[in-house]
């Protein structure tokens, strides 16, 4: 539209229902997408004290902050637990994609919307279970692993239980997302007109349909396992041990996707609007992200290099391995040609998108360094893979967790934050997260192993310093945490203008907060969705 | 700008989606629903693979004490149901509600044919001393039976409550009847991985 506001003939914004029931019994993907982000922040939080709480033990080579060192496994198998599967896999794709998936595609809601509700629903007895299992300590770490989870005192039973209950959650939401990009997108909006965060949501997608259920058939398997002893993972009984590992890496390495190309979708939205240029290679991003995720389905055994498994065997899955490495590297480099010779304004979601690109490349780097068969086989079960997987999934994800949190702020909640708070949380964070994790490659490689309460005195000056770290990346989301809330608490902040960066994406031109029906007119699409170019001056005299 | 608040789509304005969009939206979603069940069975297919391919003495030795002719029956059955559950369908877009209740009816009374076959085939299992834990084999069969048995239950919830909807005349105008084609779709897939499930535990030879 010329004028960039849609008129509606009534705006009642999402938000303006009040009481329990509104939220509990709601249908609207928007007020669903707010119910996950508050859960799932809630147990990010959760995740994060136990991690400090880690940390702050290994500050020191003996056993101190923890009475035992049990403590300390139960410690980390509820970081693991509480991070991956009520955090990070149902994360951005459930929150970020409910609220803003009908909006890009320009349709009122999803296609099963009471599905959608129900999958809601289905999560939270998920976490219900899985927290209720959590109360007596387990201590298998989040993988599960046979035989020690065969053998352990621990409630495995229902905290995998739990897990299958959430992938059930996992399955319909992913279902119900493939169906509305199919079947409701807006005239006009044609698969080459869609925003790369709807790509990347039906690759995500594909991958949660695809791999879900195989972890679910496993996660059956070892409650029948402890249940009737039926041996399938029992060597004595002429079982295989290694064959859980198959199963649970070949969801659990999908799913690694399933947690990073949501982020890959937002940290696209971002660039093109503060870099004010068209995204470069389009197309070739769209792509990579289904090409990421069918790589995805055929590495799994990385995870098993020491498990003894043949070594031609090995050494397929190695080269595998480093093909993902090309489909991740051409959206960095299509990311970085975006930037080139733009406007770039550095907002603080900006400043989440570039932390991005330079953490999520020295962990997709470290990944390809570890694909290697020799090296992994030094590395194996060192904090060199600890710092790896966090500066993939802090580092890539979680960065652009916050980055969508503070673009789409104004969208979801209708305020807006102090935006120079935000810039020095930003700046804690990133800091923090260096000092937390670079250390730990360095620890790892000299062969401290990961999981430990206690370690050699040698390592001290490490720990110590990635303790200090997790400190200021602790008082970084602190800061951030209360920048974003305080807003939601007064009756001002208010945002000046319904769409304040210039986007070209359809959420951004309805009101903020968007009214309950999201259009008032379904609108026609005509244009792509980055030709920032073509309409920079007046995408500038709009702002 | 990229849109135009101009809509030329007639269903574009009313709030609810169309007919025809509900329609193939819900098949479609269906569709890869059973997909994700394929892929559940799936890690049990790859696992009787595995195991067959390890131990192919004590699969055929032990798939002796099986029974053929109870399996047979029970096959039979359900590819009989399969084909009353299309007839139904078929009956629920000719708007003729009398023979989609006959045929609905007739589907549930074949899945639960099925499951008392299958009870008594488990008690006779029990009776002697067969369990999931004798050995791997078995541990498949009561696995995968099992796993199956849980999907014709819930079929048959599904088909149950589709003879009360149709009761209440819920399938007359329109395109109304997508909760008898979707639920046929999933009964197909009931019946489906039976047929995969027979001859791998029954007829190794």
């Amino acid at each position: 539209m010329a004028n960039g506001v849609m008129t509606q003939t009534q705006y009642i914004p999402y938000l303006a229902q009040k009481g329990l029931k509104s939220w509990i019994l709601t249908t609207d993907h928007k007020r669903i997408g707010i119910l996950y982000l508050v859960t799932i922040s809630f147990f990010f939080m959760i995740g994060g004290l136990t991690a400090l709480g880690m940390r702050y033990e290994l500050m020191t080579p003996e056993l101190d902050f923890f009475r035992s060192t049990t403590e300390y496994n139960v410690a980390f198998t509820l970081h693991g637990s509480l991070m991956v599967f009520f955090f990070i896999v149902p994360g951005i794709a459930a929150s970020f994609g409910n609220f803003l998936l009908p909006l890009m595609i320009g349709a009122r809601d999803v296609a099963f919307p009471r599905i959608n509700l129900l999958s809601f629903w289905i999560y939270l007895a998920g976490t219900a279970i899985l927290l209720f299992a959590l109360m007596q300590p387990a201590d298998t770490g989040w993988t599960f692993y046979t035989p020690y989870s065969i053998q352990t005192g621990a409630k495995v039973i229902m905290i995998t239980l739990g897990v299958f209950v959430l992938g059930f959650s996992s399955i319909l939401t992913g279902m119900n997302f493939i169906v509305t990009i199919h079947k409701l997108r807006a005239p006009g909006m044609t698969w080459s007109r869609l925003p790369l965060f709807i790509w990347a949501s039906y690759a995500t997608a594909i991958l949660q349909l695809l791999a879900t259920p195989v972890v679910g058939i496993t996660l059956l398997l070892l409650i029948a396992e402890r249940a009737f002893d039926i041996g399938f993972f029992d060597p004595a009984k002429g079982g295989d041990p290694i064959l859980f590992q198959n199963f649970f890496w070949f969801y659990s390495h999908p799913a690694v996707y399933i947690m990073i190309i949501p982020a890959f979708g937002i940290i696209s939205e971002i660039i093109p609007v503060f870099a004010r240029k068209p995204i470069f290679g389009y197309k070739a991003i769209a792509y990579s992200s289904f090409a990421i995720a069918i790589i995805s389905f055929f590495v799994w055994m990385h995870h098993m290099f020491v498990s003894g498994i043949s070594e031609t065997a090995a050494a397929i899955f190695s080269f595998l391995t480093m093909l993902v490495a090309i489909p991740t590297a051409i959206k960095v480099f299509n990311w970085i040609a975006t930037l080139y010779k733009g406007s770039i304004e550095f907002h603080s979601s900006m400043l989440y998108a570039l932390s991005f690109i330079v953490l999520f490349t020295i962990g997709g780097l470290t990944g390809v360094y570890l694909g290697a068969l020799a090296i992994d086989v030094h590395l194996h079960d060192t904090y060199f893979i600890v710092a790896h997987m966090h500066y993939v999934m802090i580092g890539g994800t979680v960065m652009g967790f916050f980055g969508g949190l503070h673009f789409w702020y104004q969208k979801w909640f209708g305020k807006v934050f102090n935006e120079l708070t935000a810039k020095a949380a930003w700046f804690l964070v990133f800091v923090g997260f260096n000092v937390t994790f670079f250390p730990q490659f360095f620890m790892g490689f000299q062969g401290m192993p990961r999981r430990y309460a206690t370690y050699p005195a040698e390592y001290i000056s490490y720990h110590a310093i990635s303790t200090y770290g997790s400190w200021i990346l602790g008082l970084g989301i602190l800061i951030m945490t209360v920048n974003l809330l305080l807003p939601l608490m007064k009756k001002s902040n208010y945002p000046k203008s319904s769409n304040p960066y210039g986007s070209l994406s359809l959420e951004w031109q309805v009101p903020s907060p968007p009214p309950h029906e999201n259009f008032d007119k379904i609108p026609t699409v005509t244009d792509w969705t980055y030709s920032y170019g073509k309409n920079r001056s007046e995408a500038n005299a709009k702002k | 700008m990229s849109t135009t608040a101009q809509h030329a789509e007639s269903h574009a304005h009313g709030h609810g989606l169309g007919e025809t969009v509900t329609h193939n939206a819900a098949k479609f979603g269906m569709w890869l629903f059973l997909g994700t069940e394929i892929l559940l069975f799936g890690g049990l297919f790859a696992a009787y693979a595995l195991f067959r391919a390890k131990y192919p003495d004590l699969f055929y030795e032990s798939h002796k004490k099986l029974d053929i002719s109870l399996g047979t029956i029970n096959t039979i059955v359900l590819i009989f149901s399969s084909f009353t559950m299309a007839m139904a369908v078929s009956a629920a877009q000719k708007r003729n509600r009398k023979w989609l209740m006959i045929l609905l009816g007739v589907t549930f009374i074949c899945a639960a044919a099925f499951g008392v076959n299958k009870y008594f085939e488990y008690s006779a299992k029990f009776h002697h001393d067969i369990f999931p834990d004798t050995n791997i084999f078995f541990a498949l069969y009561f696995m995968m039976t099992g796993l199956h048995m849980l999907h014709v239950f819930l079929g048959m919830g599904i088909i149950l409550a589709l003879i009360i909807m149709a009761k209440q005349g819920r399938f007359k105008e329109g395109n109304r009847y997508t909760p008898v084609e979707v639920g046929g779709l999933y009964w197909h897939l009931v019946d489906l991985i039976w047929i995969y499930l027979f001859p791998l535990l029954y007829l190794i030879g």
